[in-house]
């Protein structure tokens, strides 16, 4: 009966129900790419350290978990080798620098990172052989430089980095194609550490090749359910370094948190919008229904019936609406530039979807209760 | 004929203390199956709360009313929403209809409240609504009907579910005289034929040519009760009792409010 006298309504006053789904889908639209917008930036931003084969993170002490501040040796390295708990280490090396191409592509700026191979932080590969094989002026690089600059495996790239107050071009053999890896919105090109070593731009041309250093290690776990106990055994037994979790090191990345506390408190205050927008509407909608709901109570019909009916009417345009908004969403993406960082992922999607789907029923919430409050004997215009 | 509905000694008083106000002043009446009244009197003078309380929106401060073998100050809510949908039929003067449902679906709607929209339902829905002439209008909205024709289906709605007690509450409030006059007429023609009990709030005094009973109402009280056709037919020509009282005089039935009853 309740679905009944919803849908009946909604089918009869169609265009004003279609209209308001139409704002719906728009709030959705907002919402989904929000959410996209980001999920992408902060995939430009953290995607290399997320994605990373390992459980934590070596910084230098007191560089507030830095990278480009932090400074370690061989020295922390074999001292955290050795320590229980930990399967294995790996070195990495963090830096900017340009691909650029001589044939008219447009150059590319990229994160320029340094790895041991075969130890944490190296990456796996779509294609190719990696960098096992050969190792000096060997690259990996990360698909979406594959993509952007039309390069393959096998192909040369010519990196173009600052030494003292000299541009310096190196020339590097792609031997590997791995998934996309953005670190601090660049995309990265993966290079043994001693490659690393020396093409970085560095303040002053250094030709001692003492000691590399590097920025931070990265540290495998025998149980990576252990990271706590074995962060405490590092920061005891090591000095001068600090000790973080994935999570804590990609919430340190610099402006990550503000970029996405700005971004959610967006995506918040527009769910809100959408509550009020949805709430007024099917207040205003019960209220122009008062002596209406007043009749359908006074031959007999259930409050909870009439209730019913509004809740059903909040979900049936509510649904329209995000699903409009939704394959909006979807076509407006597919039109969207490639340099627009937005990511759907699945799980933002959905969680952004049940958001939406939620308002409805949230901001109709004081509609419901004003239909269940109605008095049949507003009917016949009394009162009790 | 049987007793359709029964009141005793019904008051309704509106607030407390000094702002007490006595709509409904202990009304007792009867109204048997097949009898078609009318409930007149000026405005204020309780006849709403009266049928309110009849059609169970509306407990009385004290005294009782019978439907059938049901005391309705007995009920509670959820029962008396299951009592209205069930034994009572309803038109109003205004916003009878639901509108988004076809003149059909109005109809339908109290026996789909019911539970009993099966084939025989429908079809005794589309006979009510050709037996009140709209034939033509089956499927059109409450906007797309003049307002004759919206009170011929809420009509056809109260009637459709075969309840104990048809009220209407000044039906023909929004209508020309014409039109007011059919739309009467054919309830009280409908109420005959199927044998229900009909109630109308109305202050109109002329719509009273077609009703079997005329109680008259002033400040709460049952003041008179007609139920002699020839004075029924005297106060409906002339519009007022007071009026239909001279004319008696005129007339040789002197004796026609020889109902009348004393205000308590």
């Amino acid at each position: 009966m309740s679905f009944y006298l919803a849908f009946k309504e909604i089918w009869r006053m169609r265009g004003r129900y279609i209209l308001f789904s139409l704002v719906i889908a728009l709030i959705t639209i907002l919402v989904l790419f929000i959410a996209a917008l980001a999920g992408g930036l902060a995939n430009a931003n953290k995607q290399f350290i997320d994605k990373l084969n390992a459980e934590l993170l070596i910084y230098q002490a007191n560089v507030d978990l830095q990278p480009t501040s932090s400074r370690l040796g061989e020295s922390k390295l074999a001292d955290i080798r050795r320590i229980e708990g930990v399967k294995d280490v790996g070195p990495l090396g963090l830096s900017t620098a340009t691909v650029v191409f001589t044939d008219g592509r447009a150059s590319v700026d990229i994160s320029l990172v340094g790895v041991e191979p075969g130890k944490p932080g190296d990456v796996p590969l779509v294609s190719g052989n990696g960098l096992l094989n050969k190792r000096n002026n060997v690259a990996v690089i990360g698909m979406d430089l594959a993509t952007r600059g039309n390069v393959r495996v096998g192909d040369k790239i010519e990196v173009k980095t600052i030494q003292g107050t000299r541009e310096e071009l190196y020339q590097l053999e792609v031997v590997g194609i791995t998934d996309a890896r953005q670190y601090f919105f660049l995309p990265s090109v993966i290079v043994p550490l001693t490659t690393w070593s020396k093409v970085r731009s560095q303040p002053t041309v250094d030709n001692s090749r003492a000691e590399i250093v590097y920025n931070i290690i990265a540290v495998q776990l025998q149980k990576s359910e252990d990271f706590k106990l074995v962060s405490q055994r590092i920061t005891s037994l090591v000095d001068g370094v600090e000790v973080a979790d994935k999570r804590s090191a990609i919430l340190a990345l610099p402006g990550y948190t503000a970029q996405q506390s700005t971004l959610n408190t967006q995506q918040v205050f527009t769910l809100l919008i959408g509550i009020l927008v949805v709430g007024g509407f099917f207040q205003i909608q019960t209220m122009q229904k008062v002596a209406q709901i007043g009749v359908l109570k006074a031959i007999g019909s259930p409050s909870g019936t009439v209730a019913l009916s509004v809740l059903f009417q909040i979900i049936l345009v509510t649904l329209t609406g995000v699903g409009i908004g939704s394959f909006g969403t979807l076509l407006l993406a597919l039109g969207m530039p490639g340099n627009i960082p937005i990511a759907f992922t699945g799980p933002t999607v959905i969680s952004a979807i049940s958001l939406l789907l939620l308002i409805g029923p949230i901001g109709g919430f004081v509609s419901i209760r004003l239909a269940l409050k109605i008095d049949p004997l507003m009917a016949m215009g009394l009162s009790s | 004929m049987d007793t359709a509905l029964k009141t005793a000694d019904v008051t309704k008083i509106y607030g407390k203390d000094t702002n007490a106000v006595v709509a409904v002043d202990r009304v007792s009446i009867e109204v048997k199956r097949g009898e078609f009244i009318a409930l007149v009197g000026p405005s204020g003078s309780g006849k709403t709360s009266m049928l309110a309380m009849l059609a169970a929106l509306l407990s009385p401060t004290s005294g009782s009313i019978y439907i059938g073998e049901a005391e309705l100050g007995q009920l509670k809510e959820k029962e008396r929403a299951k009592f209205r949908r069930e034994k009572i039929g309803f038109t109003f003067q205004s916003n009878n209809l639901v509108p988004y449902l076809t003149s059909l679906e109005n109809v339908e709607l109290m026996l789909r409240l019911n539970n009993r929209l099966n084939k025989a339902g429908k079809e005794r829905a589309k006979e009510l609504l050709v037996r009140l002439g709209l034939e033509n209008r089956l499927n059109n909205l409450p906007n797309q009907l003049s307002g004759g024709q919206q009170q011929r289906v809420a009509i056809a709605r109260a009637l459709v579910h075969n309840p104990e007690v048809v009220l209407a509450d000044e039906p023909t409030a929004s209508l020309d005289t014409e039109r007011a006059f059919q739309v009467v007429e054919t309830f009280a023609d409908l109420i005959h034929e199927q044998n229900r009990a009909g109630i109308m709030v109305s202050h109109d005094l002329r719509m009273t040519k077609y009703v079997d009973k005329v109680i008259q109402m002033i400040d709460g009280q049952m003041t008179r009760m007609i139920s002699d056709r020839v004075q029924i037919d005297a106060l409906a020509k002339m519009g007022s009792f007071e009026g239909a009282e001279q004319k008696m005089e005129v007339l040789p039935f002197r004796s026609a409010f020889n109902e009348t009853v004393t205000p308590h």
